[in-house]
C-alpha cells in the first residue's frame, strides 16, 4: 500500500463547492501475447495497472534441432544448410534434417511484447493457471518490475515445477554453441520457411536458470478462490474456479461500479479440478475471454477412447507407446482412465513408465491438493483414500516414476511398455531419446496428447519416421458451443478476445460455428495492440461521515425522492473518498491576517442561499400578477420557454426551463416583488 | 367424484356392453349423453375410456341391426346410432375445437371398428360435415382431421368414387411442410391410393432433404424428384430459421422416409439417387463437412455433432440398402459410414446404427457378382472396416466393445462361406480379440463376446495360423461355472443349443462329456432364465438322440416312427448327460416358466417313449414309493437320491407316475387366477356385505 500512497494521487483535498468530477479515463488493454491461450495483457483500471496472465510461447523451440540425451550419430552429422548462391557461413548455426532446416542451438522461447509498455510500472501479475505463468521469471527478473504477483497455491507449485523441468531438460544438454546470425533481418528473408515466417525473432529468448524462477516466485502472494484482494483501494480482485486444472482461477477485477472478467482457461467438463464458476461472472462490464480450446473439433472424451484404444492395439502386437505430455495435468486424467481400463484390455502386466525431473513431486502434490479437487475427489480424502487412483498404480507397480532415463530407469526398463515424459514439443527431455530409440519400429507407436505443438512438426527432425503416429489431442477447455452458452448464461455487456476467436479457423474458414457468436460482437485484439474497453468510468462512491450525515435535512421534493444540500470538504486517500464536515469558522478574534486566512479555507460557505426547484406554469403567473395589480401583461413563446411583458411597467420576465430573468429599469423594489411572485411557484430547500 | 372413479365406471359400463341387449339399459339410462358429455373430462383417461365406449357402443348398435337397409348412401340407422352420430355431427363445427377434436378422435376409431357394410354409409353421412369443415379458415384441427381421412381411406368398402383422396390432397395442402410429414406418411403407407395424391404426399416428405442438397454444389437425382418435393428460398428459410426447428424437421423426415422403401407399393420412380445424395449430405454436415455456400455453412452449424440427426439418417441409409445407386454414390456411402464409424466423436448409440447400416451395405454395395466372390466396394470397404473394428473392440467404452462384436457376430453370420471375408477376418487381429474380450468387466460384453465367439466358431473363422488357443469350447463352459453375472452364461447356453444344433460345429464330436457340465452348471443356476435357456438345450439334444420329437413340421412324416429305439436305450445317451437329474426338479421350479418348459419337454418325451419304447421289465422298475421319495425330494428342493443315477427305466416309472397334463392346467393359469376366480369374486362380495355400514369400499 505504500506505493498507492507514493504513486496514485497521495493526499488531496478538495472543498466541494469546487464541484468534483469523476474521472472519465477510459480502462485500456495492452495485448502483449498473439498466442490466444498463452496470454499476456495488461489493463489499466482506475489508475491500477495489472497484467493479466504471462504465458511463454514456446512454439519458437520447433525451429530448434531436439537436444538429444545421449550422444546421436544421426543428430550430430547432420549437413550444414548453406545458401541458393552456395554461401555456407551459416552451416554451423543451420542443419538440413529431412528437406527441413533446424537451428542448431539452445532452444529460445519467445517472450511477451515489451515494448509496448514500461512493466516497471505494473503493480500485479494475475495467474490463471500453471500453463499460463511460465514467462514470469523474464517479467519479473528483467523488467524492473517491483508489484506483487497472485496465484493460488497449486498454481505456484505445480507451475514451478513445470519450470523446474524446463529449466532442467535444457540446463543437463549443454550446448556450446549460440546461434544468433540467422537472426539478422537480411539474413532471415532467404532463408526457408518456417525460419522465414518466424516473428520477433530478435526478442527470443533462452530459457531462465532456477535462481531466477525461485527469484520470481518469491513475489507470488497466495490467494484462495473467492478471496477478495484490494488493490490501492481502487479495485478489487477476486480468483473464481476455472474448472480447467488444479488451482486454475478466472478473475473478477471490479470497483464499485465497474467489473471485468477475466476468462482464461476455463473447463465444463468433470475432470479433476473444482467445477467452474460461473455465477461470480454475471453482471461484467466487459468479459475478456482468452484460453480456449485449440482444437474446438475434436471432442475430448473421444479423444481418451482413441487414446486408450491405440495404445492396447500396439502393446498387444508388442510394440510399445510414447505419449510426450507435461508432467501435470492432463496426464492424471489419463491414468485414472488407464487405472480403470488395464484391466478390462488385458494389459495388467505391461509396465507404465513417468519419467521427468518433477514426476515424483507432480504425481504427489496431485494428492494433497484437496480442497483445490472436484467434489468426488474431495470426499475420497475423508474415507480416508488418496483422490487419484495412480496411488494404487504405484503401489502395485503398474505405474513406475524415474526422474530421467539414467539411473533407476535402465534397470528396471522392461518392454512392451508405455511412457509418459516430455517434452511435447520433442525438442528437449527423455522423449528425444526415446524417439531416437523408438522411431525405427512400425510396431511402436507415439501418442500426441498435448495440442500446444503441431505434431507434424514435432516430428519433422525425426523424419524418416517407421513408429506409429496418432494424435489424439485432449483440450478440455471451452469449446465454441460452451462458450455460447456461457456468454448467455453470464450476460456481459462486452466480450473482448484474441482475433482468432472472430473468425472461422483458416483451414475450416466454412465453420462459421468455430468462432465467438454473441450480441455485440466480441471486440478482437491482437499482439501489440492497444484497445480501449468500451465502458466510461461515470460514478465514483463517496462515503459521508456520520456527524455530516447527521446534519443533513431532506426535503422531500417528490414522493420517495429528499434533497439535501450538503456543505464538506472532499477527502481523497489511496482512492476512497469521504465527505468530511467543514472546519468551523473561526471566530474572528484579532488580527486581520487570521480572519483572511480562515475565508481563504473555507468560501463562500457563509452565504449559502437555498436551492430551487420547479417550474412556473404561465397561465397561473398571468393570473397571479394581475391578482397584485399588473395590467397590460403579454406573453410571447420563445424556443426555450416564455417571455412575460409587463408593457406598462416596462419591465421583461424571461421564463426558461432552468432559469428565469427579470429585467427592469433600475426598479429594485418592482424586481424584488416580481422575483417574491416567481419564487412563490418553485420549492426552496 | 375423483377421475379414478369416474374411469372405473366407464370401464364397468364396457364391460356390461358386451351384449347387444345392453344397449337398451344404457340408452334408456342416458350413459350415451353422459358419455359424450364425459369427452370434456379434464381427465385423459375418462376422456378415452369414454371415447373408446362410444366407438363400442356404435358399433355393437351397428352390428346387432345387421346389413344396412335402404338406400346404400342413405340407409335406416338404428336409433342410438343414429342419435349418437347426430350429436357427433353436431360437434364437427369449426367454431367448437375442444368437441371438434374428441368427436374426430372417435369418429376415426369408429371407422375402424364399424361393421364392413356400414362404412360406405358412415362416410356418406359425414361427408357433407366434413365439406364443410374443411371450407373452415384457418383449417381446425387439421391433424385429427387427416387421422379420419385417414382412416377412411384404409376403410376398404368405401366406394372408391366417394374416397376422401380429394379431402386428403385439401389438407395435405393446406398443412405448413413441417406439419404436414405425419399425414404424408399415412397417404404413402396407404395401398391404394390415386398417384397424384401419392406424388404430392411424397413430395412433402422430400422437401426437407430437398433444401439440405440444395445448399450443396452437387446434388444428384433432383430431377428423379415430383414437382412438390422442390421447395423454394422459403423452405430453407423455414428449415434454419432455428437449429431445433431445423433438427426436428430433419428428424422427422429422415424416419419417415425410412419406412418406405420396404413397402411394395413404395412411390416409383424411386428416387434412390437422390436420397443417398441427400442422407450423405446431412451425415457429412453432422460431422463438420459443408458444401461451400453459405446456406450450407448455416446447415452445419445446426446439425454438426447432432446425435438425433446422425442416427436417424443412418437408419435411412440402412433402409435404403435394398436398392443399389450409382457407383460413385455407392463409394460415397461406403466413406460415410466408414468415417462415423472412425470417428472417436461418434457417440456409442451412432456408432451402432454405423455399424448396422454398414452391414447392409456391405453386400448390397454392387449387384454386379464378382467371381472371388464379395462385391467389389465389399473388397475395398471390408479391410478398412475391420481395421476400425479392431480399434473399436479396444475401447474403453463398453457400449463401443458391444456394438463392435454384435457388428462381428452378425457379419460372421451373413458371410461365414465367402472366402473373400473368411481370408480378411482371420487376417485381421479381430478373431483373438473378441476371444480376449470373454474376461472383459462388462456382463453385457462378454454375453456380446460369447455370441460373437460362438458364431466365429461355427463358421470355422478360427483356423488363423497364429491362434493357438484352440477350441473356445472349455473356457465356455467355465464362464458358465464362474461367471458372476447372468448374462454371459445365458449366451453360453444359446451359443451350446446353436451348436448342438449345427452338425458340423464345436459340439459335433462327442458332445456328452459337455453337456453333461452344462446341464448340472444350468441346474443349479440362480438366474430363472439360465435355466430355461438349459431346457432348451436339453430339448435340442433329446431332439437329436431320439429323434424329431414334437416337431410340427408337416413336411417331415414322423421320423421318429419310422426308425423307433428299439427299447429303452435310446434314452441312454441323454442319461448320461445326466439331463434328467436336470429336468425332473426343474418340473417344480418356483419360476414358473421353467417349469412350464421343463413340462413340456416330458409331455413330448412321455409321448415319444408311450409310442416307440418298449414297455419296461418288471424287474428293472424302481417301486412307486422310491419314486414318490424321488419326486417329494425334488419338489421340495431336499438332497438326496432315491433313484441313485437315473437310468432308462427309472426316467419312464417317473414319467409315468406324474400328472403332466394336470401340471401343465395348473401352470398355465395366471399369477393371478385365485384373485379372478369366482369363488374370490363371492368371497369379496360376501367380505363387502359383512363390511356393510363400516367401511367405506374403494371401487378399486
Amino acid at each position: 500500500m505504500e506505493r498507492g500512497r507514493e504513486g496514485r494521487g497521495g493526499e488531496e483535498d478538495r472543498h466541494l463547492q469546487t464541484c468534483f468530477t469523476a474521472c472519465e479515463a477510459i480502462p485500456l488493454q495492452y495485448c502483449l501475447s498473439g498466442h490466444p491461450t498463452l496470454p499476456c495483457n495488461v489493463l489499466k483500471f482506475k489508475s491500477t495497472t495489472i497484467m493479466l496472465d504471462c504465458g511463454l510461447d514456446m512454439t519458437s523451440t520447433l525451429n530448434f534441432l531436439p537436444l538429444p540425451l545421449v550422444q546421436s550419430p544421426r543428430l550430430s552429422n547432420l549437413p550444414g544448410w548453406s545458401l541458393k548462391d552456395g554461401s555456407a557461413f551459416l552451416d554451423k548455426e543451420l542443419k538440413e534434417c529431412s528437406g527441413h532446416v533446424f537451428v542448431d542451438s539452445v532452444p529460445e522461447f519467445c517472450l511477451p511484447e515489451t515494448e509496448l509498455i514500461d512493466l516497471s510500472t505494473v503493480d500485479v501479475i494475475l495467474i490463471s493457471n500453471y500453463h499460463c505463468m511460465m514467462a514470469l521469471p523474464y517479467i519479473t527478473e528483467h523488467t524492473g518490475f517491483t508489484g506483487t504477483v497472485y496465484a493460488t497455491e497449486p498454481t505456484v507449485q505445480i507451475g514451478r515445477l513445470l519450470m523446474e523441468e524446463l529449466v532442467n531438460f535444457i540446463e543437463r544438454v549443454p550446448k556450446a554453441q549460440s546461434a544468433s546470425l540467422w537472426k539478422n533481418k537480411d539474413i532471415q528473408r532467404l532463408l526457408p520457411s518456417p525460419l522465414k515466417d518466424a516473428v520477433e525473432v530478435s526478442t527470443w529468448r533462452r530459457c531462465y536458470s532456477m535462481q531466477e524462477v525461485n527469484s520470481a516466485l518469491s513475489k507470488i502472494q497466495l490467494v484462495g478462490y473467492s478471496q477478495k484482494i484490494e488493490l490501492f483501494g481502487a479495485v478489487q480482485v477476486t480468483p473464481l474456479s476455472s474448472g480447467y486444472a488444479l488451482g486454475s482461477s478466472n478473475w473478477i477485477i471490479q470497483s464499485h461500479y465497474e467489473k471485468v472478467s477475466y476468462v482464461s482457461g476455463s473447463s465444463l467438463l468433470t475432470t479433476h479440478p473444482q467445477p467452474m464458476d460461473q455465477a461470480s461472472l454475471k453482471n461484467s462490464d466487459v468479459l475478456l475471454l482468452t484460453g480456449l480450446t485449440q482444437i474446438p473439433t475434436a471432442n475430448p472424451d473421444g479423444m481418451v477412447g482413441e487414446f486408450c484404444s491405440n495404445l492396447a492395439l500396439t502393446v498387444r502386437n508388442g510394440g510399445n507407446v510414447l505419449v510426450p505430455c507435461y508432467p501435470s495435468g492432463v496426464i492424471y486424467d489419463l491414468l485414472e482412465c488407464l487405472y480403470q481400463y488395464i484391466d478390462s484390455a488385458g494389459l495388467s502386466n505391461i509396465p507404465f513408465y513417468f519419467i521427468s525431473p518433477v514426476a515424483n513431486s507432480s504425481l504427489e502434490f496431485s494428492q494433497i491438493f484437496a480442497e483445490w479437487l472436484c467434489h468426488n475427489k474431495q470426499s475420497k480424502v475423508y474415507l480416508p483414500e488418496p483422490p487419484f487412483p495412480h496411488a494404487e498404480l504405484i503401489q502395485t507397480n503398474k505405474l513406475k516414476h524415474y526422474p530421467s532415463i539414467h539411473g533407476d530407469f535402465s534397470n528396471d526398463f522392461k518392454q512392451p511398455c508405455v511412457v509418459f515424459t516430455g517434452h511435447p514439443s520433442l525438442r528437449f527431455g527423455d522423449v528425444v531419446h526415446f524417439m531416437e530409440l523408438w522411431g525405427k519400429s512400425s510396431l511402436n507407436t507415439v501418442i500426441f496428447t498435448e495440442p500446444d505443438f503441431s505434431y507434424l512438426e514435432a516430428l519433422a527432425p525425426y523424419q524418416p519416421l517407421a513408429m506409429k503416429c496418432i494424435y489424439c489431442p485432449i483440450d478440455t477447455r471451452l469449446n465454441f458451443i460452451q462458450v455460447s452458452k456461457l456468454l448467455k448464461e453470464v450476460q456481459p455487456l462486452h466480450v473482448v478476445c484474441p482475433e482468432q476467436y472472430t473468425q472461422p479457423p483458416p483451414t475450416q474458414s466454412h465453420r462459421m460455428d468455430l468462432m465467438v457468436d454473441c450480441q455485440p460482437p466480441a471486440m478482437s485484439y491482437r499482439r501489440a495492440e492497444v484497445l480501449a474497453l468500451p465502458f466510461k468510468r461515470r460514478y465514483e462512491k463517496i462515503e459521508i461521515m456520520p456527524e455530516l450525515a447527521d446534519s443533513l435535512v431532506p426535503m422531500e421534493i417528490k414522493p420517495g425522492i429528499s434533497l439535501a444540500t450538503v456543505s464538506a470538504v472532499l477527502h481523497t486517500k489511496d482512492n476512497k473518498h469521504i465527505l468530511q464536515p467543514p472546519p468551523r469558522p473561526v471566530q474572528p478574534t484579532s488580527g486581520k491576517k487570521r480572519k483572511q486566512r480562515a475565508t481563504d479555507d473555507i468560501p463562500d460557505c457563509k452565504v449559502l442561499k437555498p436551492l430551487l426547484s420547479g417550474s412556473i406554469p404561465v397561465e397561473q403567473f398571468v393570473q397571479t400578477l394581475e391578482k397584485h395589480g399588473f395590467s397590460d401583461i403579454k406573453v410571447e413563446d420563445t424556443a426555450k420557454g416564455h417571455i412575460v411583458l409587463l408593457q406598462e411597467a416596462e419591465t421583461l420576465i424571461q421564463i426558461e426551463e432552468d432559469s428565469t430573468h427579470i429585467i427592469c429599469d433600475n426598479d429594485e423594489m418592482l424586481r424584488v416583488r416580481l422575483r417574491d411572485l416567481v419564487l412563490k411557484f418553485l420549492q426552496k430547500f | 367424484m375423483a377421475p379414478t372413479v369416474r374411469s372405473a365406471w366407464i370401464q364397468g359400463l364396457h364391460s356390461l356392453a358386451q351384449h347387444p341387449g345392453a344397449l337398451g339399459f344404457l340408452a334408456d339410462l342416458g350413459a350415451v349423453d353422459r358419455l359424450l358429455t364425459l369427452q370434456g373430462d379434464p381427465s385423459l383417461f375418462v376422456v378415452t375410456a369414454a371415447g373408446q365406449l362410444l366407438v363400442h357402443v356404435l358399433g355393437l348398435a351397428l352390428h346387432n341391426c345387421g346389413p344396412p337397409c335402404g338406400p346404400p348412401l342413405d340407409p335406416q340407422w338404428p336409433l342410438l346410432a343414429s342419435s349418437l352420430l347426430a350429436q357427433l355431427e353436431e360437434a364437427l363445427q369449426p367454431a367448437s375445437t375442444p368437441q371438434l377434436l374428441q368427436a374426430l378422435g372417435v369418429l376415426t376409431n369408429a371407422f375402424t371398428s364399424c361393421p364392413a357394410p356400414w362404412a360406405p354409409a358412415l362416410w356418406g353421412r359425414l361427408r357433407p360435415a366434413m365439406t364443410c369443415l374443411l371450407e373452415g379458415q384457418p383449417l381446425q384441427a387439421p391433424h385429427a382431421l387427416g387421422d379420419l381421412l385417414l382412416a377412411v381411406a384404409r376403410s376398404p368398402e368405401v366406394v372408391v368414387d366417394l374416397g376422401p383422396w380429394e379431402m386428403l390432397a385439401l389438407v395435405l395442402g393446406r398443412l405448413e411442410p413441417s406439419q404436414g410429414g405425419q399425414l404424408a406418411l399415412g397417404v404413402l403407407q396407404l395401398p391404394e391410393c390415386p398417384q397424384a395424391l401419392r406424388a404430392q404426399a411424397f413430395g412433402v416428405l422430400l422437401q426437407p432433404l430437398t433444401c439440405v442438397l440444395s445448399t450443396s454444389t452437387d446434388a444428384p437425382g433432383l430431377q428423379e424428384l415430383p414437382p412438390s418435393a422442390v421447395g423454394g428460398s422459403a423452405s430453407l428459410d423455414l428449415l434454419l430459421a432455428s437449429r431445433s426447428a431445423c433438427v426436428g424437421l430433419l428428424c422427422c423426415a429422415l424416419a419417415r422416409l425410412a419406412l418406405l422403401p420396404p413397402l411394395p407399393w413404395r412411390p416409383s420412380p424411386w428416387p434412390q439417387a437422390f436420397l443417398l445424395g441427400a442422407v450423405v449430405a446431412v451425415l457429412r454436415s453432422c460431422n463438420g463437412h459443408v458444401p461451400i455456400s453459405a446456406a450450407g455453412g448455416r446447415l452445419c452449424a445446426a446439425l454438426v455433432g447432432c446425435e438425433r440427426v446422425q442416427r436417424a439418417a443412418l437408419d435411412l441409409l440402412g433402409a435404403l440398402a435394398q436398392d443399389a445407386g450409382p457407383p460413385e454414390l455407392v463409394l460415397e456411402v461406403c466413406g460415410v459410414l466408414l468415417e462415423h464409424v472412425d470417428s472417436p466423436d461418434s457417440s456409442p448409440t451412432v456408432l451402432k446404427k454405423a455399424f448396422q447400416a454398414s452391414l447392409t451395405w456391405l453386400p448390397h454395395a454392387d449387384k454386379k457378382p464378382h467371381p472371388c466372390g464379395l462385391q467389389v466396394p465389399a473388397q475395398l470397404f471390408l479391410p478398412e472396416l475391420l481395421q476400425v473394428l479392431r480399434k473399436r473392440l479396444c475401447s474403453p467404452s463398453w457400449e463401443v466393445r458391444d456394438s463392435g462384436l454384435e457388428f462381428l457376430t452378425q457379419a460372421a453370420s451373413l458371410w461365414a462361406g465367402q472366402a473373400d471375408f473368411r481370408q480378411m477376418l482371420q487376417a485381421s487381429e479381430v478373431p483373438p480379440l473378441a476371444r480376449q474380450l470373454l474376461r472383459d468387466p462388462e456382463s453385457y460384453v462378454r454375453a456380446s463376446a460369447v455370441i460373437a465367439v460362438g458364431q466365429l466358431s461355427s463358421g470355422g473363422l478360427w483356423a488363423h495360423p497364429g491362434d493357438q488357443q484352440g477350441s473356445p469350447l472349455e473356457g465356455l463352459l467355465d464362464m458358465l461355472d464362474t461367471d458372476p453375472d447372468a448374462f454371459p452364461r445365458r449366451a453360453i447356453l444359446q451359443v451350446l443349443t446353436a451348436w448342438l444344433r449345427d452338425t458340423h460345429g464345436p459340439l459335433a464330436a462327442h458332445p456328452e462329456p459337455l453337456l453333461a457340465r452344462a446341464f448340472q452348471a444350468a441346474g443349479r443356476d440362480p438366474d430363472w432364465e439360465v435355466r430355461a435357456r438349459g431346457l432348451e438345450l436339453a430339448r435340442e439334444f433329446l431332439v437329436q438322440t431320439l429323434g424329431r420329437i414334437g416337431v410340427p413340421c408337416p413336411y417331415v412324416p414322423t421320423p421318429l416312427l419310422d426308425t423307433p429305439p428299439a427299447d429303452t436305450q435310446a434314452l441312454h445317451p441323454a442319461c448320461r448327460t445326466r439331463l434328467f437329474e436336470f429336468v425332473f426338479p426343474a418340473l417344480f421350479d418356483y419360476d414358473r416358466p421353467v417349469a412350464r418348459a421343463a413340462c413340456e419337454l416330458l409331455l413330448l418325451l412321455r409321448a415319444q417313449t408311450t409310442t416307440c419304447a418298449t414297455p419296461p421289465q418288471a424287474g428293472d422298475t424302481p417301486d412307486p414309493a422310491t419314486v414318490e421319495a424321488a419326486l417329494h425330494c425334488w419338489r421340495t428342493g431336499e438332497a438326496g437320491r432315491p433313484l441313485g443315477e437315473l437310468v432308462p427305466q427309472a426316467v419312464l416309472a417317473v414319467l409315468q407316475a406324474l400328472d403332466l397334463d394336470d401340471l401343465r392346467g395348473t401352470l398355465a393359469d395366471g399369477s393371478d387366477h385365485a384373485e379372478k376366480s369366482p369363488l374370490s369374486l363371492l368371497q369379496d362380495m360376501l367380505a363387502a356385505a359383512g363390511a356393510q355400514g363400516h367401511n367405506q369400499v374403494d371401487c378399486y
